[in-house]
């Protein structure tokens, strides 16, 4: 089953077409991975898939529903998620609170607050931060913030969840656990896309691989079969 | 340490319902002028409790507050002798938050300083389109206003403050307080986050124009007469801006000390030296933005952190009796 279809998705910034007719298909379950040069417009995408910023052109749908102009906080309620290559947890709140804002506000449907403190602390469990339960999230380092907000994420159930650079500037130790949590939550039924520039973790954990460049997509496949591939080496390598 | 909490915990509603109990007693021996006096402290407290209630949670600069407070002014005088006080003050509660979800609904979507520069911008066009339409169409300007005695008035600001005190509270216990945090420190993540910034903002922007023109209505029955230009006044919009960064918006009692001091502070210099007293206003807030920038609140906590800071040791080392000498930092 296709849980998400994006059917000729354009936008133009000015002159410059940061996406232009991009069609994508995502599979139920699935890990995808969608790489890129700078600039190729793969935040972009998700932007347009989120909510963030409405298309010029084309269509997303989700879950056999058309989602494109709806609102990001419509869509998130959908379950479709996404977190932020710049990391956006709220300062100046508990890492309690924002996975509780998640859960509070973010889940389809009306949720009591017992219910939500129960889903709260289940989900920072999973992604181990129980005891940084009433730390400022903003005190955190890099790798917990980045997980604060996956967790968030988390607390609004997804069934798609758009993970935007969660590995860089972690150190290899730190990419091998987030590699171990994002298998976790593909485990959990929730289907993973997420944008990466670190080869080692697309490579190994994704089943599928998207590549833009200038805002096209122009290959896809398996790991092996994008590696070996001649327009996606030169774009990386320089021809 | 359990006691302790539970002592603080419980200090802050005792002391509001004892200042309460005392501001109600107050009209039965207090002088009228200091009955009329703290008419003016409340009318400014409320005006700025209102305005913490949406810019404090938000964190959007709202200088629209004249605009509120002036429709209440001439919605008072225009309906004068049509309604009751009480039915008045609610008419015009609701026009003015019927005002602020038109104003909101085109403005929230700006940010920052263009936010705060519409919502300014929002009071002179109203002023001048209905002083327009005093002159041309109308052809008589301004409207008498019947008075209402000040210990009635007095009464119904303090009521509008406390009612304006349990909503923030309620607000901040429940769910919607957390979004607002989320809305006040990271508005993309929150939106992102399944919050309908947009809608919470603009309820909230007219929750808080409801208070701010019911205050007007009253205000209005001291005044006599009113008309565009003396309803929407910018000073309005300034002063519960100044009194709230003045008392620090970190608690609910920041807002309130603030504007009494400020309030106390303009009656007091108005009758000393009229001259001066918008040269010391000036001062006083650039000295509060230089160096006390969460205000009075912000100033007692530093201070109350210094003097701990300073007994602390003092108590370790009775406590430890010199044993440990190599723990005391």
């Amino acid at each position: 089953m296709q849980i998400l279809q994006v059917e000729g998705l354009s936008k133009n910034f000015g002159g410059l077409a940061a996406v232009s007719g991009v069609d994508l298909q995502v599979e139920s379950g699935e890990i995808l991975g969608l790489i890129g040069p700078n600039g190729a417009g793969k935040t972009t995408l998700f932007n347009l898939i989120s909510g963030t910023i409405a298309p010029n052109s084309g269509k997303v749908i989700f879950n056999n529903e058309v989602i494109s102009g709806l609102k990001p906080h419509a869509i998130c309620k959908k379950g479709l998620v996404r977190t932020f290559q710049s990391c956006k947890t709220f300062p100046g709140m508990s890492v309690y609170q924002n996975v509780l804002l998640g859960a509070l506000f973010g889940s389809p449907g009306k949720i009591s607050r017992e219910q939500a403190d129960v889903e709260t602390r289940e989900i920072l469990e999973f992604t181990e931060l129980a005891e940084l339960s009433d730390v400022p999230a903003e005190s955190l380092t890099l790798e917990k913030q980045k997980k604060v907000e996956v967790a968030r994420a988390l607390a609004t159930k997804p069934k798609l969840l758009m993970l935007d650079e969660m590995m860089a500037g972690l150190n290899p130790t730190e990419v091998a656990e987030s590699m171990e949590l994002v298998r976790k939550i593909r485990d959990k039924g929730i289907t993973v896309i997420m944008i990466e520039h670190v080869m080692k973790a697309i490579m190994n954990i994704c089943e599928r691989i998207i590549v833009l460049d200038h805002g096209k997509k122009i290959a896809e496949g398996t790991p092996e079969e994008i590696s070996k591939n001649k327009t996606v080496i030169e774009i990386y390598l320089g021809e | 340490m359990d006691n302790n909490n539970k002592l603080k915990k419980i200090i802050g509603p005792v002391i509001l319902v004892l200042i309460l109990a005392f501001m109600i007693s107050l009209p039965l021996f207090a002088q009228n002028y200091t009955i009329i006096l703290l008419r003016t402290i409340l009318m400014y407290v409320a005006l700025t409790l209102s305005w913490v209630l949406f810019s404090g949670f938000t964190g959007y600069t709202s200088l629209a507050t004249a605009v509120f407070y002036g429709t209440g002014l001439y919605t008072a005088g225009v309906l004068n002798g049509v309604l009751p006080l009480p039915l008045l003050m609610l008419c015009s509660g609701l026009i003015s938050a019927v005002l602020a979800l038109i104003i909101g609904t085109i403005t929230l979507r700006l940010r920052g300083i263009y936010f705060a520069i519409f919502t300014l911008s929002s009071v002179e066009l109203i002023k001048h389109v209905l002083n327009w339409y005093e002159i041309n169409v109308l052809g008589v300007r301004g409207h008498y206003v019947t008075r209402v005695d000040y210990g009635t008035v007095y009464y119904i600001l303090l009521a509008i403050v406390v009612l304006i005190l349990i909503t923030t509270y309620l607000i901040k216990r429940s769910r919607y307080g957390l979004a607002l945090s989320g809305i006040k420190s990271c508005e993309e993540a929150a939106v992102h986050t399944g919050v309908n910034a947009t809608a919470l903002k603009v309820l909230l922007f007219a929750l808080s124009a409801f208070f701010i023109g019911m205050t007007g209505t009253v205000m209005a029955t001291g005044m006599l007469y009113v008309d565009s230009i003396i309803a929407f006044n910018l000073n309005y919009s300034f002063f519960p801006t100044l009194m709230a960064i003045f008392g620090g918006m970190s608690s609910m009692f920041g807002p309130i000390i603030g504007a009494t001091v400020f309030a106390y502070l303009q009656e007091y210099l108005i009758t000393r030296s009229p001259d001066a007293y918008m040269f010391i206003f000036g001062l006083v807030m650039i000295i509060t933005i230089l160096y006390l920038p969460d205000g009075l609140v912000g100033l007692y906590v530093r201070i109350r952190e210094l003097l701990l800071q300073k007994a602390i040791p003092q108590i370790r080392r009775k406590i430890s009796g010199g044993k440990h000498a190599n723990t005391a930092s």
